[in-house]
């Protein structure tokens, strides 16, 4: 038995029964969870295992840099998108590339649609199911139903009893068929499930409905980038032409391409405003009483903020999506953060399946190392090849630590909206402070895994907006007579220094996500990812501190523990997304550049 | 599928008095009423479902996000009422051991009846330790799904030739589901693209119930249906290529009015897949469509080819349309031979591929 306080406060202690989650479903990527809870079923002592490594970073070294972001958007196909653009970012940085406005509009239109259209999906297809029983909406009367949907989002026209009814018959045959499919095995029965069977129907058809819905929005991104998920983007600029009224627009970006484009914003604002919104209060309405999950989001919070309004300009004033950082719990300073600040931002691995050559110390990405080395602690029950239970005294992750000025951090929407919050921005006060108010609850409230999911929330409806925005900002733009897409000074690598390092950054849906990359004679050199679930899924450090999954799951109480639905709760708050937590390494085998797919 | 499931149980042994009472358990695991026990025991012995194992090894799940972007049939109907998808670690609400006995579940039965979908890889190097489910190598679970399965579909180009990570150095040495020792023998559907175009993907399912057979493979096991002519055969900017009208930089006056995109890389031409007839998004748009070449995903190795903006080179053979390529071109003034010599391949490889993939053409 082990009992131990961390630096970052948590008590953490091992003797009770061990709970295992692996695999951790409704993800992105592979991971695992372990967990010890006392005999009141607390959970004590929590672990995080990302159980997945592909070397992208290795892959990449020697390759030709206007190329990379093809590779690394295959880090993650759920984010689709977020990673090309920081790695376009990375490199038009080392370079010193200036794009043009209507390419900075159409990659503010690609990343604010995947916001939305990602975390839609995440609420209703990855966490839905945390909160909402199916099976009970079986029992729920369709006319109740309708009415509760009237009382909450009063213009959706889609609220009759018998909407509601066909849903309900249609999930009554399935599940009468016996083969309940994704519903297999789920914890139907657990009272952990608060809500009355019309909230449940009502929440099911919009899962539904939000499945139908979610495709339409990410044809913006294939009107821009030729497909998604994974559309196209291109060092300089965008890849796709502007030509309103010249010959051979059809070949172009022209007036039918941008109608469908605005069209589609506007459908999104409806639905996020009439569902999504609505849905997310009630279920809260139901829930508020159960504030676990807090973790870390109270005290380390980091974003490095997105959506340059300007083109080009990457300071934290002409970015829309707040940047910067808050320690120790403390909202009365949000410090600035500089993503080239070797003293900022470093990785570390003596719990982490990596080798470095004095692992008592962090590396900065620009000097970042990844070389893999699967080794399990003495402490490991079963064998290498069968864990039963890991060793968190030892390495236990595929997943690096990184730490910003030694603390670990939260990562996500809700350390973006706490950070807005925190300085005072005005859109993002007014949607808390309705959210608090709607739900009557203080502002602690937020800091929770409903907390995360409400945020998510949030964000959602104000990236809707902010497409609205660079669509209108876009459409002024082409009609003063500028209708460049593409910047290719530098497109011919004749053109380029013999060596140079750049660095990108976006927030990804899950959070901040950089990519630090050296070209040495038009080749890359170094290439390294720090991804959102590398910072929210990092395993503990050389000080002991525990990563932010880990936190928010300690001291939570577990009904059933063979029905851990509250594990997954906490977790999928955050969204996690492990295929981005891959690491490179280069050619030879020496040096990896750890790619974290969040 | 004429077989129901409760034949398949049968065949394997189990008594119609199991069966009932796996009815009535299954109604109980849900909270429902004894009630639902006959209507599950009914459903289950006239309108089967065909189970699908859904894995996901080394990946980014891109294949799963495509396919959710299915606009006919939607992905709900495929969900609700094709097909049962049991296992499925991106969507279900299982988790832990409830999700791992499922697989043991369907595996056990309906030996035999199930589909297997595989989206990803395994990885081969260290012990298959860079891909972990459940505390073992994924390759296991691949293995012992694929043991009993009817078919297997690779999803995409990680699954059908092993994709980003198993560009060069391979650091972890994933490997595809074909070659995958003990599984070469399984009945295989690549459907390959990164990701594949999402009707293609419910098309494929689609065409398995209900003809109740695999679909026409070429040499490589792709559905010839939609993998037998290349994206050049069928681009509606091909006109361009043959009339020697070329994009030269990006956002230049060629590339506002729509030319070829022939000399800033695109791997059209050398590409088999769909993307410029059944296009992406419910017909929405397509990579050249929106100004950006192929960069062939959809291809074996198309990681490994050079840059994505190099243009092809390497093409040498000539055919009968050479004729009507060079008078084109020259017409425009501006080809070069070795691009006249390009445009001139398509008729004789096309000859040449239905040669060696009887049907394809």
């Amino acid at each position: 038995m082990t009992v131990t306080n961390t630096p970052n406060g948590f008590h953490l202690n091992d003797a009770g029964r061990r709970v295992v989650v692996d695999p951790v479903t409704r993800i992105e990527g592979h991971m695992r969870c372990e967990v010890n809870i006392d005999d009141d079923n607390i959970i004590r002592n929590a672990i995080s295992s990302g159980t997945m490594w592909r070397g992208l970073e290795v892959i990449l070294k020697g390759r030709d840099p206007r190329d990379a972001w093809a590779f690394v958007q295959r880090i993650c196909g759920v984010c689709t998108g977020t990673h090309a653009l920081t790695s376009v970012r990375a490199v038009e940085d080392a370079l010193k590339i200036q794009i043009p406005e209507n390419a900075n509009s159409i990659r503010n239109l690609m990343q604010l649609s995947l916001q939305v259209q990602d975390h839609l999906v995440h609420f209703y297809h990855l966490h839905a199911l945390d909160w909402v029983n199916p099976v009970n909406a079986l029992k729920a009367d369709p006319v109740a139903t309708s009415a509760l949907q009237q009382s909450i989002s009063p213009h959706n026209p889609k609220s009759s009893p018998g909407y509601f009814r066909d849903t309900q018959n249609r999930l009554k045959k399935f599940v009468e068929s016996g083969q309940l499919g994704p519903f297999k095995n789920g914890y139907w029965t657990n009272p952990a499930y608060l809500l009355p069977p019309e909230a449940d129907l009502m929440a099911v058809t919009h899962y539904l409905e939000a499945l139908d819905f979610q495709k339409d929005i990410m044809k913006i991104r294939t009107v821009f980038g030729g497909k998604d998920p994974h559309p196209n983007w291109l060092v300089g600029g965008v890849p796709c032409a502007i030509n309103i009224d010249g010959v051979g627009a059809v070949g172009a970006v022209n007036m039918e391409r941008l109608n469908l484009v605005s069209s589609i914003i506007d459908r999104t604002i409806t639905f996020i405003d009439q569902v999504y919104i609505p849905d997310l209060l009630a279920i809260a309405q139901f829930y508020k009483g159960w504030m676990y999950g807090g973790g870390i989001s109270g005290q380390s919070l980091l974003s490095y903020g997105d959506i340059p309004d300007k083109a080009n300009d990457y300071s934290a004033a002409n970015l829309l999506m707040p940047r910067g950082a808050i320690i120790n719990g403390d909202l009365t300073k949000v410090h600035e953060v500089d993503l080239t600040d070797p003293e900022q931002i470093k990785e570390f691995v003596p719990h982490s399946w990596y080798k470095y050559s004095d692992e008592t110390k962090g590396l900065h990405p620009w000097d970042g190392v990844t070389e893999p080395n699967f080794k399990l602690g003495s402490n490991t029950k079963g064998d290498r090849t069968n864990i039963q239970e890991l060793d968190e005294g030892a390495k236990y992750s595929w997943i690096k630590a990184p730490r910003w000025r030694g603390h670990a951090m939260e990562v996500g929407p809700l350390a973006r909206y706490v950070i807005g919050y925190a300085q005072g921005n005005k859109e993002i006060t007014e949607q808390i402070n309705f959210v608090l108010k709607t739900l009557d609850v203080p502002v602690s409230a937020l800091f929770s895994t409903l907390g995360r999911t409400a945020a998510r929330g949030l964000e959602a409806q104000w990236a809707a907006g902010k497409m609205r925005y660079f669509m209108d900002k876009m459409m002024a733009n082409i009609k003063a007579g500028d209708l460049s897409t593409a910047n290719v000074e530098r497109w011919n690598p004749e053109t380029w220094p013999s060596s140079v390092k750049g660095v990108g950054f976006t927030e990804a849906p899950r959070g901040a996500l950089g990519h630090w990359l050296k070209i040495e004679n038009t080749k890359i050199a170094n290439y390294q990812c720090v991804v959102p679930t590398t910072w929210n899924g990092s395993p503990r450090d050389e000080q002991g501190n525990i990563g932010a999954f880990e936190a928010a799951l300690m001291n939570t109480k577990v009904e059933r523990p063979e029905e851990p639905v509250e594990i997954l709760r906490t977790l999928h708050s955050f969204d996690p997304c492990l295929a981005c937590s891959t690491h490179v390494m280069s050619p030879d085998g020496t040096e990896l550049t750890q790619v974290k797919v969040r | 599928m004429k077989e129901t499931f409760y034949d398949v149980m049968r065949r394997q042994g189990i008594s119609r008095r199991s069966f009932l009472k796996f009815c009535s358990l299954t109604a109980a695991s849900l909270g429902l009423s004894p009630a639902f026990a006959p209507k599950i025991a009914h459903a289950m012995e006239t309108k089967p479902r065909i189970p699908v194992l859904w894995l996901h090894g080394l990946e980014c799940t891109c294949c799963s996000e495509s396919f959710i972007r299915s606009g006919h049939p939607l992905a709900k109907d495929v969900i609700l009422s094709m097909l049962s998808l049991d296992y499925d670690d991106t969507i279900m609400a299982a988790a832990g051991h409830n999700a791992e006995a499922i697989v043991t579940e369907i595996v056990e039965k309906y030996k035999g009846n199930y589909i297997l979908a595989v989206e990803g890889n395994p990885p081969l190097a260290e012990d298959g330790m860079y891909c972990i489910i459940g505390g073992k190598p994924f390759v296991e679970q691949l293995k012992y799904a694929a043991e009993s399965c009817k078919a297997i579909i690779s999803w995409g180009s990680c699954a059908s030739w092993g994709c980003v990570q198993a560009a060069k150095p391979n650091p972890t040495r994933a490997t595809p589901v074909h070659k995958v020792p003990g599984l070469a023998n399984k009945p295989i559907i690549k459907v390959p693209g990164c990701p594949p175009i999402a009707e293609v993907m419910t098309a494929v399912v689609a065409y398995l119930l209900t003809f109740d057979k695999l679909p026409t493979l070429d040499k490589q096991g792709r559905p010839q249906m939609f993998y037998s002519q290349r994206i050049h055969d069928k681009c509606y900017r091909r006109p361009h290529f043959d009339a020697g009208q070329f994009v030269e930089h990006w956002d230049d006056e060629a590339a506002r009015q729509g030319h070829c995109l022939y000399k800033m890389g695109c791997k059209g031409p050398t590409t088999y897949n769909a993307c410029s007839t059944v296009k992406w998004n419910e017909g929405t748009s397509f990579p050249i469509q929106s100004g950006h070449g192929c960069i062939g995903c959809s291809e074996d190795g198309f990681w490994d080819k050079g840059s994505f903006y190099d243009r092809l080179t390497g093409i040498n053979q000539f055919g009968i349309e050479a004729n009507a390529d060079v008078v084109g071109g020259t017409a425009a003034g501006i080809v070069t031979a070795g691009i006249a010599a390009h445009a001139g391949l398509t008729a004789l490889k096309n000859a040449k591929q239905a040669d060696k993939q009887p049907g394809a053409e």
